[in-house]
């Protein structure tokens, strides 16, 4: 029997346009999120593979990476502020203008004007505070996890990279207010550029050889502090420095996927034990493809020969730990916002300087050693610091205790030790340059040279440096001598901070408490 | 028959450098030094070669009753001016540490931020300054004085 089409209606076009206009929201839907819901292992792999922003993740994550002692969120807490500034920053960009004529107004117009400004500027503020220290936190946990070992000996440099540029940022924010805080630190990190001459100068070399002077030029586009220098720490804050993270973030995040994911102990498997079967469905619903050769690489083969046993889908187990983490880190920035205002003090005096002029609480340290001799304290120790730390995944190339807290020959112990030793040291050289002065009150004669070479901060680095290879001697292994060098750096970092932020008045003297500074 | 005798070479033998490898060489070089020169080029755009900063050669009158090892400090300007019976002196009030506005005081100088002290003629005493401030060149015309910041004479030069 032949069926015949139903003939042709005069009418059929145009229930066609309604029908497919009926179904229009439904299909942007479908073809939006062409996986469907989540809610089976394959449809969990298409929603992780299947878009652009979350498929840097692994389709599985290792139960390991989801303990909470294995990272404790200190990464992505770091994107997360970094977020945080990223939109607010944007925010501020429709008020703030980049002129010393204007530049102070306009951070009074965001105070006490714009909708919300001040809000948005704490959180700016408070963020890029809490990206300052989850960072530094952030290294410390892939330190003394052992994190930075093969194969990601280039990730760490890229954390380091990432460090710099996150100190960067904070510094070149700093300037725009242009309020007298924020005028005196830039005048500081200015010179402290040109402080090589410390030494040029020394050696007689200025003239040929100036690259302090380079620098100082290069970084104000100018010889003083003017709307050159603000139009370019503008510049660094908003545009290069921004992209440059974003860019060293993205190797960052991709170099985890191709090192093998997070770092774990060899034996992690063994330790965590079977998976409960109701918990973590491996092959359950519709396995229909579970793996497939995309390309022969060189390296390690995937999870193929020791099966999936030990990994959950990304979806939802590491996305909803990292939501949880990013909102905390919201919650976090917010309240802190709320309850303090970021500092705005009055119209930058370039006659008057502050006093005392301090930066931000994480270079304080910094000012601290600064404060001995500007070349060492500015230039000097901190890119000793960084070649230390950049050295020790090529030098460090033992297995023991990788993927453990403080694993490693000594282990808990000698970073117990480190501490002692670290702020020991820190402080009985801190506590006789402050009781005794140093060289210069010593012979007022002397030449800058041996100041330049021997002040408390050299000589802290010295006793360090002397420390961590003693250690490498007396446990015969390079991992000691790297958890004694880093515990010794955080203890060094964190004293000095402590007696900037607490200890240091009016003319950088000492005093036990800010209610002891002579009134003005 | 003697085997020793030179072969010709072929046009098919392979070369000691394969043209094609020595093209594909000399054009990544050629490509690598053109990212050199761009990258040097760009560069020479954010030296500044013309500062901005305003002219640091002024005319100031000293106040007529100003006590000898009093300092007068012109608003605006980074010196301090001195004057006793040998005459005129300006001794630069930039700290030679980081650059801050160091405050005259009975015995010299002061500086807030670090806390190096200068003596009464500029020398170091105290704290991380690692020069002595120096003295700025001084011209006495009648009641004027010209200052110039910008040229240094030595400690002792009066006018």
């Amino acid at each position: 029997m032949v069926v015949l089409a139903p003939p042709p209606e005069k009418h059929d076009a145009l229930r066609r346009f309604f029908a497919n206009l009926r179904a229009t929201p439904a299909r942007v839907k479908d073809s939006a999120f062409r996986g469907g819901k989540p809610n089976t292992d394959r449809t969990r792999s298409t929603f992780v593979f299947g878009n652009v922003f979350l498929h840097l993740h692994p389709v599985r994550t290792h139960r390991w990476s989801l303990r909470w002692t294995a990272t404790m969120g200190l990464g992505i807490a770091s994107l997360a502020a970094f977020l945080i500034t990223l939109i607010t920053g944007v925010l501020l960009m429709f008020y703030y203008k980049p002129h010393p004529a204007i530049a102070y107004d306009s951070m009074k117009d965001i105070a006490f004007v714009v909708p919300t400004g001040n809000l948005i500027r704490n959180i700016h503020r408070w963020a890029a505070n809490v990206m300052v220290l989850t960072v530094i936190l952030h290294m410390a946990r892939a330190f003394y996890t052992g994190a930075y070992r093969a194969p990601r000996e280039f990730n760490w440099l890229i954390g380091m990279g990432l460090l710099v540029l996150t100190l960067g940022l904070s510094f070149t924010g700093y300037l725009l207010p242009w309020d007298q805080l924020a005028y005196w630190a830039i005048t500081i990190g200015a010179n402290i550029a040109q402080s090589p001459r410390e030494v040029t100068d020394a050696l007689g070399l200025t003239e040929t050889f100036d690259v302090g002077g380079l620098q100082k030029l290069l970084l104000l586009g100018s010889d003083t502090v003017g709307e050159e220098a603000l139009i370019r720490f503008y510049l660094l804050h908003v545009m290069i420095l921004p992209l440059g993270l974003v860019a060293l973030l993205s190797v960052h995040f991709w170099r985890i996927r191709k090192d093998g994911g997070l770092v774990r102990p060899a034996d992690a498997d063994r330790r965590l034990g079977p998976v409960h079967a109701a918990d973590y469905p491996v092959f359950t619903e519709e396995p229909r493809k579970t793996y497939q050769l995309a390309a022969v690489v060189r390296g390690k083969s995937g999870a193929v020969a020791r099966g999936p046993e030990n990994t959950v889908p990304s979806m939802p187990h590491l996305f909803y730990a990292e939501l949880a983490v990013t909102m905390l880190t919201i919650a976090i920035c917010v309240a802190l916002a709320l309850v303090s205002d970021a500092p705005l003090k009055e119209l930058a005096n370039p006659q008057v300087p502050e006093n005392p002029a301090k930066a931000p609480w994480y270079f304080l340290g910094l000012q601290e050693l600064v404060a001995y001799s500007a070349f060492m304290g500015g230039v000097g120790i901190p890119g000793i610091v960084l070649l230390g730390l950049g050295l020790i995944p090529y030098l460090d190339r033992e297995k023991d205790g990788t993927g453990e807290w403080f694993g490693g020959p000594g282990g808990k112990a000698l970073v117990l030790q480190a501490l002692f030793v670290g702020f020991g040291a820190a402080l009985a050289i801190e506590a006789f340059a402050i009781r005794y002065g140093w060289l210069r009150e010593w012979i007022p004669d002397i030449q800058q040279l041996w100041i330049t070479v021997f002040n408390p901060g050299t000589v802290l680095t010295a006793i360090y440096a002397a420390y961590s290879i003693w250690l490498v001697k007396r446990h015969q292994s390079t991992r000691a001598g790297a958890l004694g060098l880093f515990t010794c750096f955080l203890c060094g970092f964190v004293l000095l901070t402590i007696v900037g932020v607490w200890f240091r008045g009016p003319n950088w003297d000492f005093y036990w408490s800010p209610s002891d500074w002579p009134g003005h | 028959m003697s085997s020793n005798a030179p072969i010709k070479p072929s046009r098919l033998d392979p070369e000691p450098v394969p043209r094609r490898d020595f093209l594909g060489k000399a054009s990544l070089w050629a490509a690598a030094a053109t990212g050199v020169f761009a990258t040097l080029g760009i560069a020479r755009l954010p030296k500044a070669a013309v500062l901005s900063s305003p002219s640091r050669k002024f005319k100031v009158t000293l106040p007529e009753n100003l006590p000898e090892g009093q300092a007068f400090v012109p608003p605006g300007r980074s010196v301090a001016l001195f004057r006793d019976k040998e005459g005129v002196h300006a001794v630069s009030i930039v700290c030679t540490h980081l650059g801050c506005i160091v405050k005259p005081n009975a015995n010299g100088f002061e500086c807030p931020c670090h806390g190096s002290r200068f003596a009464a003629d500029g020398a170091v005493t105290k704290g991380p300054a690692p020069a002595p401030l120096p003295w700025r060149k001084v011209t006495v015309d009648g009641s004027d004085c010209m200052v110039d910041e910008d040229a240094s004479v030595p400690p002792g030069t009066k006018a």
